[in-house]
């Protein structure tokens, strides 16, 4: 079994995620600056959590790197060639309207993959993520649970090098919550880089490998998760993990 | 009871009366052929202007608008100029033949199945856009998916469109001529009967025509509903 696992090993670890580089990025909107000017590079495996208040920037912050927008000043760089594969699952998640399979199915067909393996990657998807009872219910009857792991599933199928989600669970119980945790873990495991946002402080507990810790638009920490939890250096990032409220 | 307006229409459909059936087949054909026309093109074109920025824009969607209301005789009047032995299509031979009213009719809903998909298809395009950026997905790999989505729209939408086109009197009148047996299609029918003072026989016919009308809506509806009801 060794003999036959060590090679995948090897080759696994050979391809560490590409690092993603800001270069003194900024976002201004109408003369306001709402994130930066920061610089920092996520490297590493990961997770990277987001930290931070609400309206400190992470949202935003995840859409620079994503691409979703573009910065108003600087630059957001991968350190690989090329742009990485790379998926995102929102706070809401975004279903089509259609059933849940066929949500997979098509985010699938967008991005070329042979008509005659969609289908059995769909269900695969939905079986690891419990969906397979209702592959053929439309996504947006499935409760606020299933539907965001509806979209971890269609994120799944791509399988990305780089996923960001922003709140994935904010909007979610617990028993939800969990399996949506559990979902991101099977993607750290896979080798998928995990950037995520979350304002909860013991979920960062659970899931972090890097903090970056953001309060009104600036990056004021970027450290191993252990150093952030045991011994915060900036001000604000010690009055969030002592529970202040912080602007 | 001859003169009864319902009696006639109940007659005129029990007897198969032949020339009614032919009124009734060619007013079906035509409406329907237009609207299947107008919806392979407006329904792309709403799209398209939902997706695309470009310059001139927003004269398009107030044209669009605006076109809604054109008034069928003047439809009518266009395409009898552009199809007449003397206008530029006058080669085609089209006029006063159903294929003439088929066009009028396409001029008349396609603005409206345009306009009314644009509108739609940017809303849903609102909610969608960050998903679909997310995906890679580009503006044209967007609109079939924004189509498919907005199909529940869309089926009344073409509705609309199928009222405008069944309804319509003025255009397929001037383009088609109402000769019997070739372009004389339901609403023709009723103006001319209404002419010669058959009041019963007109209004039998409108009768027909609106049974048909309902008949088609209720279809749509229930299919609607079923699919709606399937997928959400």
């Amino acid at each position: 079994m060794t003999s036959l696992n060590a090679p995948l090993l090897a080759s696994s670890s050979l391809l560490s995620p590409p690092a993603l580089c800001f270069e003194n990025v900024a976002f201004n909107h109408e003369d306001k600056v709402l994130l930066g000017p920061c610089s920092f590079t996520l490297e590493g495996t990961g997770p990277t959590l987001v930290m931070g208040p609400n309206g400190a920037g992470k949202s935003l912050l995840l859409r620079l790197a994503h691409g979703l927008i573009l910065p108003t000043q600087g630059r957001v760089a991968w350190s690989s060639e090329g742009t990485p594969r790379q998926a995102m699952v929102f706070q809401q998640p975004v279903l089509l309207r259609r059933s849940a399979v066929a949500n997979l199915i098509h985010a699938l067909a967008v991005n070329n993959i042979p008509r005659r393996q969609r289908s059995k990657l769909a269900f695969d998807a939905l079986e690891r993520f419990g969906l397979s009872a209702c592959a053929h219910t439309p996504a947006r009857v499935l409760s606020g649970g299933q539907q965001q792991r509806l979209a971890l599933a269609r994120a799944w199928v791509l399988s990305p090098q780089v996923l960001f989600l922003d709140e994935p669970t904010s909007a979610l119980d617990p028993a939800a919550i969990k399996a949506v945790e559990a979902a991101v873990r099977e993607f750290h495991q896979r080798g998928t880089r995990i950037v995520m946002t979350t304002h909860d402080i013991h979920q960062a507990r659970r899931l972090a490998g890097d903090v970056l810790f953001l309060s009104s638009g600036k990056v004021r920490e970027h450290t191993l998760a252990e150093a952030f939890f045991d011994a915060p250096v900036s001000r604000q990032a010690q009055a969030f993990i002592t529970g202040e409220l912080v602007e | 009871m001859e003169n009864n307006a319902f009696y006639v229409a109940l007659s005129l459909l029990l007897n198969l009366d032949t020339s009614l059936f032919q009124i009734v087949v060619l007013s079906l054909q035509v409406s329907l052929l237009a609207v299947v026309i107008a919806a392979m093109l407006g329904f792309p074109l709403g799209a398209a202007v939902a997706l695309w920025r470009f310059p001139g824009r927003g004269g398009v969607i107030v044209v669009l608008n605006a076109l809604m209301g054109l008034p069928p005789v003047v439809a009518g009047l266009m395409v009898y100029l552009l199809l007449s032995r003397a206008g530029p299509l006058g080669e085609w031979g089209l006029l006063f033949t159903p294929g003439a009213m088929i066009i009028a009719q396409v001029v008349l809903v396609l603005p409206i199945l345009a306009a009314l998909s644009r509108q739609k298809v940017e809303e849903l395009l609102g909610e969608y856009r960050e998903q679909f950026m997310s995906l890679g997905m580009s503006r044209g790999r967007m609109m079939p998916t924004l189509l498919w989505d907005a199909r529940f729209a869309l089926l009344t939408i073409l509705l609309a469109g199928f009222g405008r086109a069944s309804a319509e009197v003025g255009a397929v009148m001037m383009v088609g001529g109402n000769i019997d047996g070739v372009t004389r299609v339901m609403t023709t029918a009723i103006v001319l009967e209404t002419g010669k003072g058959n009041l019963p026989l007109a209004l039998g016919l409108g009768i027909v025509l609106l049974t048909l009308v309902m008949l088609i809506n209720a279809g749509a509806y229930l299919v609607g509903e079923l699919t709606r009801r399937r997928t959400g």
